[in-house]
């Protein structure tokens, strides 16, 4: 039997969170040391995973299965198609980074009593690994139990996360804040939570479909998908479209897609800026990945059913999302609010069921995830030094930090997706793909550029430029720990927005077979033209053109 | 003499217990009237089995009596202590696990 | 040959990034640094457009694939470059101007401390620039389109702890990023309509699709050079955009990035020429913006903002040569080329004279300025001849052949917009006369700074006079020379296609009438502010005055259309997000919390209570199964 890649690459956090939560007290810095080590350790996994990946092989690859509850049919089964790699891929990069970032966010303050048993920093950086390897899993996961499993139990971590280390920032008393943290991880599990149980109904019923027309029941995916496609399963679409709405409910909770957004702010918020990259990079993309994988495959008939209604909402999602950016007045919820726009890209993207939509959306996913950490964690420098999350508490900063200045600019126009860097190549994408279905949706969609520019210029003019600030007067330049974590974002970001066909060539043939499963396919140009070759073009001299010139201004 | 009237003096046993259940205060007298409301459920057990004739409700009245039997020790422990802690036996003064 | 386009736009990347990542140990040789690049990339420029010349007139161009991009199904896009006789236009003007500014800037900025940084975001525009016109196909070209938004933003931007200038960096890119939706837009019709949206194929094959599918491409390519070269409706931003430093609206607000817009018209001819509706659109915005900009020009007192009007009306003339189809473009261009020399002449000019000034820009503040700025009075007067079109000089040559096209579009039509040509030549002639009279003749109008310091003015060192001879002798000759046996049609024609349209006026009766519009517009000027003396602070004017002086409300229409109801859209979207979205799940949550509050007295703690409730549970269960059973 070869080896266990996939585990491994989940087994391995876990491993780590289980030895940094084991460190004693006094070992702070070893406990943040291991929990980096064992991060960096499932980096190389991934990368080798990566590597081993062969675009143009099968489905699934790497597969591992075994029986785990034979009774229910419920087996222990991995596999990683392009568009999982890649978010593996994504999760792995970010998690040391998101380590570093908040390597000082959970000391204990000075104020705190000592105490031999009080151990909130090997808490943290076991939670963030914990968190990592759920999410792994998940992307891993081929059968929907097992996925259902992990997609429910990261909710654990991350609500210890959000409600026991919470933003010191704010300028409000102890106890305020820890009213509106507490407030803000209920929040979070309870919507989620919500969603959870609604898609255990789902599965449940899944499970009871497969039971009643295939003899035994099931959960594995590529054994409903290929029922359904040789014809032994047949759903009633009433059946398949509750089924559907349930699966579609909990990704949509988490994506998040208005009007179930309102959790991110609070959870973004309050959260110290590497747990909030952990819920909008990482955490949410489980969703929008689930529905690619699960929603669209499990369910085609349904979901061609239900897609004017998710498109609908995804493009309020995009031009709601953005403006009340505009209107915030607290720099991360602005980050938050912008987040939730651009999830309403990816989700336009996965409905518009064309092969640049879908891939457009699997590379947002990616490059979202890198460019809101970029964002996010420079801003969650700038919030550490002031102590202030207000942007009306900013001013000049570009002045005494020009580096920060820099860094957060380019975090900024990477959200606002400018040409060169990695987001506007999905962004262009899923415009494209949505274009050439719906042209109406495309052509509203594009206004959710113009609002992304006005949202981060706004931000950066009030925050970065003007006169300096006395407050800010005396603010450090982004110091080394900083700088590591920066600068490979934005490296990446460069080189994704340069040269994106590595990652393209992994992620189109998934995009291929997902489009095949839900039998769709691109609309044809209205006229193609076969490559002419360069310079082919010539102008028509004299006679013709001039009379078409002429022809207008008669 | 017919078997039913052990099922009314059954009943009536149960009635005074659940009466001074809810009536009194003091736990000791409380915890007498719950063996009052046991002791009239073995007797309608027994009761019953006579009248079906077969010997599942004496096992049952046996069972009954180990429980009440190591109810009864442990109830009363929890009174011991909680009448040394709080120099009272009365239940109204041990009200304090509401909100 | 072909592996140096591609080093055409890695040298100055290379310069933005060097200067940009290097810190600060670079700062003291920083601008040399970027100046020497610049410098190289127009020596790789003029080493390929030797090249070109030995070559024939239809196997001039060159392509050059550099990698693949973006492959995701049908959607292919390469970073691939096509050097053809138009983008050779551009590259020399970019690379030529942009490393005359470069020099120019070794002096100007000499005493900013962040002087190292000005000049990686002057590569970086060069590099986005020559991106855009170098790209083969519309989505490369669009990098370059937001790249050079992105280098404006940073230089508009560059003194960013004055609010006003930070404001204005803002203002440029989202006014911009209005149009970039167009070209998005019309990118992503090309892609449905053809499958591709690479020059060649898509304009070799454009007559075959539908002319409702070319126009719309027409319209939104139109939306996005509106944006990118202020024309009317989204002209707002260029006059802010002078809070940025004078070389950078010398070469980015004045000869090259404004000028885009033309380029992408002129490029994609082939659709315009089969969407006739969409040409009448693009000459309507020429020729209102033409009148717009001369207008507010007339009325600005601040220098570089009469400049920038003038910018506005000199690009309408462009873009309304480039909508007359085929009559016009090669005469766009041209007009392009011999604007940028002048323009950025004149620009170079302001900057000299406000450097001897303390920075003062308003004009009614100057006054006999040529006797102690001999050099800058001469080449600045060089470009005020140019551009008004005195006779022999370049604007002479290029603004001429437009009015005659403008004519030659035939019918009514032609005449409207020859007339607007015609009037728009008098009204340049007018306030270009005032500016050259407020600033160089008349008495000293000179008062103190803020601080008290008394003008000095003098020369300007000869980094800064040297770019403006330069600029002054291509004002000069350059349209004569482009002209001499039509070199400049010849060169251009194998791309952009010309033909001769059938002017109702002959090519004498035009330059007769650009005569007397000419003299009548400098008359004007000379009558109203060089025979009287000028007042310092401003008479309040007429009602089109004060309008213009506010460029023509346009500020207020944007605040009250636009602004404004969109702050209230977000407040009250901030408010319904909290109140209602989120109300509805809080309320929820309420009331659930409110239901348990009443149920929870029901939980006393008395033993008995419990007691109670359970009896009666059982009573009410045994009294419903005997019930059941009754029944």
């Amino acid at each position: 039997m070869s080896f266990p890649l996939l585990t491994a690459t989940a087994v391995v956090p876990a491993l780590g969170a289980v030895a940094t939560a084991a460190m004693p007290a006094a070992q702070r810095a070893a406990a943040k040391w291991v929990a980096l080590g064992f991060s960096l350790v499932t980096l190389a996994l991934a990368a080798v995973m990566l590597v081993r990946f062969d675009p143009g092989g099968a489905r699934f690859q790497l597969t591992e299965s075994h029986a785990w509850i034979k009774d229910f049919g419920v087996r222990y089964e991995l596999g990683v198609d392009g568009i999982a790699v890649a978010l593996i891929a994504l999760t792995a990069v970010l998690i040391p980074f998101i380590i570093l970032a908040g390597w000082h966010d959970a000391d204990p303050l000075e104020s705190a009593r000592p105490n031999r048993r009080w151990r909130p920093t090997q808490g943290f950086f076991a939670l963030i690994l914990m968190v990592e390897a759920m999410v792994v899993i998940s992307f891993e996961a081929t059968d929907v139990f097992l996925f259902y499993i992990f997609f429910e139990a990261m909710l654990i971590p991350m609500y210890f996360l959000i409600g026991g280390f919470g933003d010191r920032a704010g300028g409000r008393s102890e106890e305020e804040t820890a009213t509106q943290r507490s407030y803000a991880a209920v929040k979070f599990l309870l919507y989620n939570l919500a969603g959870g149980l609604i898609m255990l109904a789902a599965v449940v019923g899944l499970y009871a479909v497969t039971a009643d027309q295939l003899g035994t029941g099931t959960f594995s995916l590529q054994e409903i998908v290929q029922a359904r496609a040789g014809g032994r399963l047949d759903m009633a679409s009433g059946t398949e479209r509750l089924l559907f709405l349930g699966f579609f409910f909990a990704f949509a909770v988490k994506a998040p897609l208005w009007p179930l957004h309102t959790w991110l702010p609070n959870a973004m918020g309050e959260s110290t800026a590497p747990v909030a990259v952990l819920i909008t990079a990482v955490v949410d993309k489980v969703g929008t990945f689930a529905m690619l994988r699960f929603c669209l495959q499990l369910f085609p008939e349904a979901s061609k059913w239900a897609t004017p209604a998710i498109m609908i909402l995804a493009l309020i999602s995009i031009i709601y999302g953005a403006l009340l950016a505009i209107g915030q007045r607290d720099i991360k919820r602005l980050i938050a609010y912008a987040s939730i726009s651009h999830f309403g890209f990816i989700i336009l993207g996965i409905f518009a069921m064309t092969t640049q939509g879908q891939g457009g959306a699997t590379l947002y996913m990616v490059n979202h995830g890198v460019s809101t950490a970029a964002l996010m964690l420079v801003a969650g420098f700038l919030i550490t030094r002031r102590g202030s999350r207000l942007i009306a508490d900013y001013g000049g900063v570009q002045k005494v930090a020009p580096v920060l200045a820099g860094t957060f600019l380019i975090g900024g126009l990477a959200t606002l997706s400018l040409p060169g860097l990695a987001p506007f190549i999905s962004e262009f994408l899923v415009l494209v793909g949505t274009f050439s279905r719906y042209p109406a949706f495309g052509v509203i969609a594009t206004v959710g550029i113009v609002l992304a520019a006005l949202y981060v210029l706004i931000l950066y003019q009030r925050t970065m430029t003007g006169p300096v600030k006395a407050e800010v007067r005396s603010m450090p330049d982004l110091r080394v720990r900083e700088l590591v974590v920066v600068a490979p974002l934005i490296a990446l970001l460069i080189f994704l927005g340069v040269y994106p066909k590595p990652l393209a060539d992994i992620v189109n043939p998934a995009v291929d077979h997902t489009m095949s499963v839900v039998d769709k396919k691109d609309p044809k140009p209205d006229h193609p033209v076969t490559d002419a070759g360069w310079f082919s073009y010539s102008p028509k001299s004299e006679g013709a053109s001039h009379d078409g010139a002429s022809g207008g201004a008669k | 003499m017919n078997p039913v009237n052990y099922l009314y003096l059954a009943a009536l046993l149960f009635t005074i217990g659940a009466a001074g259940v809810v009536i009194r205060r003091n736990a000791i007298v409380l915890f007498m009237c719950v063996e009052l409301m046991l002791n009239a459920c073995n007797l309608a057990f027994v009761t019953f089995s006579r009248l079906h004739g077969n010997l599942d409700g004496q096992i049952i009245a046996f069972f009954t009596m180990v429980v009440a039997a190591a109810e009864v020790v442990v109830g009363l422990a929890i009174i011991v202590t909680v009448f040394r802690s709080r120099h009272s036996a009365s239940v109204d003064d041990a009200s304090l696990m509401k909100l | 040959m072909e592996n140096l386009i591609g080093l055409l736009v890695a040298v100055p990347l290379l310069g933005a990034a060097l200067l940009l990542c290097g810190g600060r140990r670079l700062d003291g040789k920083g601008h040399y640094i970027g100046t020497v690049l610049a410098g190289a990339s127009f020596v790789i420029g003029a080493v390929l457009f030797a090249d070109m010349l030995g070559r024939g007139e239809h196997d001039r161009a060159l392509h050059s694939k550099v990698f693949s991009w973006i492959p995701v199904g049908g959607f292919r896009a390469d970073v691939a470059f096509q050097l053809d006789q138009l983008s050779m236009t551009f590259v020399l003007l970019i690379t030529g101007v942009g490393t005359l500014i470069h020099i120019y800037s070794i002096g100007y900025m000499e005493h900013d401390e962040r002087r190292r940084r000005f000049f990686g975001y002057l590569n970086l525009f060069l590099a986005a620039m020559l991106l855009l016109v170098l790209a083969d196909n519309y989505l490369l070209l669009y990098v370059g389109w937001e790249g050079v938004g992105l280098a404006s933003y940073l230089l508009i931007g560059f003194w960013q702890h004055k609010p006003s200038a930070a404001t204005a960096a803002k203002k440029a890119f989202i006014v911009n990023r209005v149009g970039d939706v167009g070209l998005s837009i019309a990118i992503m019709l090309m892609f449905t309509t053809f499958g591709t949206f690479t020059f060649a194929p898509v304009l070799t094959n454009a007559d075959h699709a539908s002319e409702g599918k070319l126009t719309a491409i027409g319209l939104m390519l139109l939306l996005a050079a509106c944006g990118k070269s202020a024309q009317v409706p989204l002209q707002s931003w260029l006059g802010d955009a002078m809070e940025g430093p004078t070389p950078v609206s010398a070469l980015i607000h004045a000869a090259t990035m404004v000028t885009a817009g033309v380029y992408l018209i002129t490029r994609s001819g082939a659709i315009f020429n089969a969407a006739p509706d969409a040409q009448a659109a693009v000459v309507a915005v020429g020729a209102v913006t033409l009148l717009f900009g001369a207008i507010v020009g007339c009325a600005k007192d601040d220098i570089k903002k009469a400049l920038a009007g003038s910018t506005m009306s000199q690009i309408g003339y462009m873009i309304l040569a480039a909508g007359l189809g085929p009559i016009g473009y090669v005469f766009a261009i041209m007009h392009l080329v011999t604007h940028g020399f002048f323009k950025a002449g004149l620009f170079l000019g302001a900057g000299s004279v406000m450097h001897a000034m303390n920075d003062e820009v308003d004009m009614r503040k100057y006054g006999g300025l040529r006797k102690y700025m001999p050099v800058t009075f001469i080449t600045f007067g060089l470009g005020y001849l140019a551009i008004i079109g005195f006779p022999g000089l370049s604007g002479f040559w290029s603004k001429d052949k437009i009015i005659e096209a403008a004519f030659a579009k035939g019918g009514t039509e032609g005449w409207i917009l020859g007339g607007a040509a015609l009037l728009g030549a008098a009204i340049t002639a007018y306030y270009m006369t005032r500016v050259m009279l407020l600033t160089f003749f008349g008495e000293k109008r000179w008062v103190p700074d803020e601080e008290g310091h008394e003008p000095h003015p003098h020369e300007s060192p000869s980094s800064m006079t040297i770019p403006m001879i330069v600029l002054a002798v291509g004002s000069v000759f350059a349209g004569g020379l482009f002209s001499v046996n039509d070199a400049f049609l010849k060169w251009l024609e194998p791309v952009t296609g010309h033909s001769h349209g059938d002017s109702p006026l002959s090519a004498a009766a035009v330059t007769a009438g650009t005569m007397v519009v000419l003299a009548i517009g400098v008359a004007l000027a000379w009558a109203q502010y060089g025979r009287r003396p000028v007042p310092r602070t401003a008479p309040r004017g007429s009602l089109l005055t004060r309008a213009a002086r506010r460029d023509l409300l346009q500020d207020d229409f944007n605040h009250v259309a636009l602004v404004k109801p969109g702050q209230y859209l977000t407040r009250g979207l901030v408010y319904v997000d909290h109140k209602l979205v989120d109300g509805v799940v809080n309320g929820t949550a309420a009331s659930v919390g409110g239901l348990s509050g009443r149920l929870r007295k029901l939980q006393n703690g008395y033993a008995r209570t419990y007691a109670v409730s359970m009896f009666g549970g059982t009573a009410v269960l045994i009294a419903a199964t005997l019930l059941m059973r009754a029944v």
